[in-house]
């Protein structure tokens, strides 16, 4: 229904959503220039990788000296989430014949996700992935020429705000999962302290971004499978 | 690094990216039934999120560094517990960020 408020609603969102990424799009272009990429090269990412954090942690290793596989490898790295994403996207989004599986994936990233899933139902959550997912990719690639093209006249303190936004708008993101009607709000701010504390504690031993994907995998196995309360009893 | 490298390592990081990602979409449903893999899935977001935002807000390579980006966190959770819209979170926060550059020269 064209009238449904939540049909509206969702629409309004990934519109929304799309706007304020396109921040992120400028703030991606300046730190490719930063890095010594051209705006062909920082486009090309934009266009081909869309996937922000990798695209920051590739233009980030290189812009403090790293080499070639380190700027990869990390973009990779960060990008494996996506691989999650996909999952838990694919029975909702059930995309038909290879082609249309191939272009949806392109689209597959922290945003769309989270628009998708956080739909009430399925109709929506595949209206707010593609709607969210073409509203990004239109802002994103348009806003990252800008961020290129202008860096060269960025001061120092357009700079320091655009440093700003970029953890305010993740901390956007987080906020809804750990509020007191989120499910299991209490494991979710629990996991999210951890994740956190585990990044900053290896911060000063491991490659750029590293620190980021290795936080994630010590969480994950902290929650690995164990015998539960019941089991125990039962074996007591 | 050269201009040649530089598009070497674009384009390899680019399909490497969207390679991660078409695997998503593609692997058997099996996987997804796993119980470990789903409620890896339900908490993944939530460790990546707070890693990328401590990351972010409190380094600088190899540093932990206190500057205007985590006033303009602080300035974001307050806005946001004041249920403040997404893009006016985003601006306060920028705008906290460039003051505290000007305070702090």
């Amino acid at each position: 229904m064209a009238a449904d408020p939540a049909r509206t609603a969702t629409l309004r969102d990934a519109v929304g959503l799309g706007v304020a990424v396109g921040l992120y799009g400028v703030a991606f272009g300046a730190a490719a220039a930063g890095a010594g990429l051209d705006t062909w090269q920082a486009l090309a990412m934009s266009a081909l990788m869309f996937t922000g954090a990798s695209q920051f942690a590739l233009v980030g290793v290189l812009g403090s000296g790293g080499g070639a596989l380190a700027a990869v490898g990390s973009a990779l790295l960060l990008g494996t989430r996506n691989t999650v994403y996909g999952v838990r996207l694919a029975p909702l989004l059930a995309p038909r014949g290879l082609l249309r599986r191939a272009g949806a994936a392109h689209w597959v990233i922290d945003e769309t996700t989270a628009m998708a899933v956080a739909a009430p139902d399925r109709e929506l959550g595949r209206l707010a992935f593609w709607v969210t997912g073409a509203t990004i990719y239109l802002g994103w690639n348009v806003t990252t020429v800008v961020g290129s093209l202008g860096a060269a006249g960025l001061g120092d303190t357009a700079q320091a705000a655009l440093d700003a936004v970029v953890p305010a708008a993740f901390l956007a993101l987080l906020w809804p999962r750990l509020q007191r009607k989120a499910s299991e709000a209490a494991v979710q701010r629990r996991v999210a302290l951890a994740g956190a504390v585990v990044a900053l504690a290896l911060t000063p031993f491991v490659p750029a971004g590293v620190q980021v994907v290795l936080a994630v995998v010590a969480v994950a196995l902290a929650g690995r499978p164990r015998p539960g309360p019941a089991a125990r009893e039962a074996a007591a | 690094m050269s201009t040649g490298t530089l598009w070497t390592v674009v384009l390899a990081g680019a399909l490497g990216c969207y390679l991660l990602k078409f695997a998503g979409l593609s692997v058997p449903a099996a996987w997804v039934e796993h119980p470990w893999v789903t409620r890896v899935v339900e908490f993944v977001p939530a460790a990546l999120l707070a890693a990328l935002i401590a990351v972010q807000a409190a380094t600088s390579g190899h540093d932990l560094v206190l500057d205007g980006r985590l006033v303009a966190l602080a300035v974001a959770a307050l806005a946001l517990a004041l249920r403040a819209p997404f893009v006016v979170v985003l601006l306060l926060a920028g705008a906290a960020g460039a003051l505290v550059h000007v305070v702090t020269g």
